[in-house]
């Protein structure tokens, strides 16, 4: 049983989609402290013991259908952190990392959630990696600047979505990874920023070698005043495939920079980037007008769809 | 039904329409056809509620809806078939057919059989198409199907095409000439409207009204009208 309020609660199933202990393994950090871990016969949990606080996660070889939850929930204002979880995952693994950070803050003082995270994906292994962020709460700041790395070794997958579902005042997302022969990895970032909120994303890709591919997709939708700036840099050196969309709806006073940036450095490296930036076209939302949506609704329908 | 009264429209460059007053009764299919330019989908946008006239009234079913949102429009039960259909990212054909039968938001992915219903009647696949986004990945033709089956799905008492035929193959044409029919046969109270210059179309008309620089020219039935068109110069 999870020691949590309701304002807890709420958040752990915003950001996790769970509203109590999971199956499998896991590991649940609230305010700042691990308050309920579990390791299962293939994965092990332990706390780092270095100068660093966090987690490493040691995944055995051929471990396959398992789910690992690691969710981070502040609801004490004016916490500052910076955590560090570790993933070595060994070869033929197939499993599922849902980790995803929620802050509540009432008070004066900002709440700041630095989550470094890293992945050392073994050979022929496929990880799908679920990150949501999510704030809420009428105090100060609620601030969110994840890392996440990953090395992913011969023939390895892995699936990303990270996304920022409301409430983030400031974020800087920073996502790298580096591929080995025949590895493939798929980057969808979902960010949404309203009020006067910024957020900077910057993900590089580096295709190491022959027959990597790469697809990075992000969307975003920025109202109100706030400030997106988003870059993506795929390097190509071997013969790969890289690929980068950026698609953004602007509403309202909002500004958002998008910059795709493609390096080849050998003759057989495919990339392609594609960034489109536009308020909702009118003809969208009427459309949705004559089946009887309400301007406001038509609006709600096309940003929650863009975002799914 | 419908009912339009000295309905005029210009842009600040140019007159559009002029002094259009019609009625359309509960079961009628009336074609609207004309040169290019003529202002058949100006007309048809007018009664959507897409766009309001400069002057003159549009009632339906005894309702003011001159000054009206296409919302209110769609409330009361006008539904409307785009000449060229809208391409949205994120939104799936099974979001744009919940929204049309329900009239409310599709937030969740909510399948019902009655869906499948109208995709099917368009002659496309459900579980080809229903999870798919209305994005560019769809060919004109499969979007003017769509299209088509977002307003069988909104069962209104009046249904208006602009231009039905466009973008479509004569295969899927032929298929459309069944919609209508069994749109007609399904319920005799709906309304057809539709803009077209097809004269198989026309030919399952009860009324054909010709339009020539945005005035009424001719109407009648398609035995009476069709002949005149050629000098009409439509």
């Amino acid at each position: 049983m999870l020691s949590l309020d309701d304002i807890e609660r709420q958040l752990l199933q915003d950001v996790a989609d769970i509203n109590g202990i999971p199956a499998g393994a896991y590991n649940f950090r609230v305010n700042g402290k691990s308050i309920s871990r579990h390791s299962t016969a293939n994965i092990d949990i332990s706390p780092k013991t270095g100068r660093h606080r966090g987690i490493d996660i040691n995944i055995k070889s051929g471990t396959k259908g398992e789910v690992i939850h690691i969710p981070v929930i502040i609801s004490a204002s004016g916490l500052k952190e910076a955590v560090y979880n570790d993933f070595f995952i060994g070869d033929n693994v197939d499993v599922t990392i849902v980790a995803g950070c929620g802050i509540y803050n009432c008070g004066a003082d900002n709440s700041i959630h630095d989550g470094i995270h890293s992945f050392h994906v073994g050979k022929n292994s496929h990880i799908s990696y679920i990150e949501k962020h999510y704030g809420t709460g009428p105090g100060a700041q609620k601030i969110l600047n994840p890392t996440t790395r990953l090395f992913l070794a011969k023939n390895s997958t892995a699936e990303l979505l990270l996304e920022q579902i409301k409430g983030v005042d400031s974020t800087h997302r920073h996502t790298e990874a580096e591929l080995a022969e025949n590895a493939h990895i798929v980057i969808k970032e979902r960010l949404f920023t309203h009020g006067r909120q910024n957020a900077v994303s910057d993900i590089v890709v580096t295709l190491r070698k022959d027959a990597a591919s790469a697809d990075i997709v992000s969307r975003a939708v920025a109202q109100d005043h706030s400030i997106q700036n988003f870059s993506s840099h795929i390097i190509g050196a071997a013969n790969c495939r890289g690929h980068s969309e950026c698609d953004a709806i602007i509403m309202d006073h909002a500004q958002v920079t998008a910059t795709p940036a493609l390096d080849a450095q050998s003759v057989n490296a495919t990339l392609i980037h594609e960034a489109a930036i536009g308020k909702i076209a009118n003809e969208q939302l009427t459309k949705l007008m004559t089946l009887g949506l309400t301007q406001r609704q038509a609006e709600s329908q096309i940003i929650n769809g863009f975002l799914k | 039904m419908l009912t339009l009264n000295d309905v005029c429209f210009s842009t600040p460059k140019r007159q559009i329409l002029q002094n259009i007053s019609f009625d359309v009764s509960a079961g009628e299919i009336i074609v609207i056809t004309g040169p290019n330019g003529s202002g058949k989908s100006t007309l048809a946008k007018l009664i959507a509620g897409v766009e309001q006239p400069s002057s003159g009234h549009i009632f339906f079913n005894d309702t003011d809806l001159t000054k009206s949102s296409c919302t209110d429009h769609a409330k009361a039960g006008i539904a409307f078939s785009f000449q060229q259909p809208v391409r949205f990212k994120g939104v799936t054909v099974q979001d744009l057919l919940f929204i049309a039968s329900t009239g409310e938001q599709s937030l969740y992915q909510t399948k019902t059989a009655r869906i499948d219903k109208y995709l099917k009647q368009v002659g496309l696949d459900p579980a080809q198409y229903l999870a798919r986004e209305i994005d560019d990945s769809l060919s004109g033709g499969e979007l003017k199907r769509i299209e088509i089956a977002s307003v069988i799905a909104r069962h209104a008492p009046l249904t208006i095409f602009d231009e039905p035929e466009a973008g479509i193959d004569i295969w899927s044409f032929n298929r459309l000439m069944q919609v209508f029919k069994k749109l007609q046969k399904s319920d005799d109270s709906r309304s057809l409207l539709i803009i077209s210059h097809q004269k198989k179309l026309m030919t399952i008309a009860d009324r054909i009204i010709v339009l020539r620089d945005g005035r009424i020219v001719d109407q009648g039935t398609a035995t009476k009208v069709l002949p005149r068109l050629e000098e009409l110069s439509c």
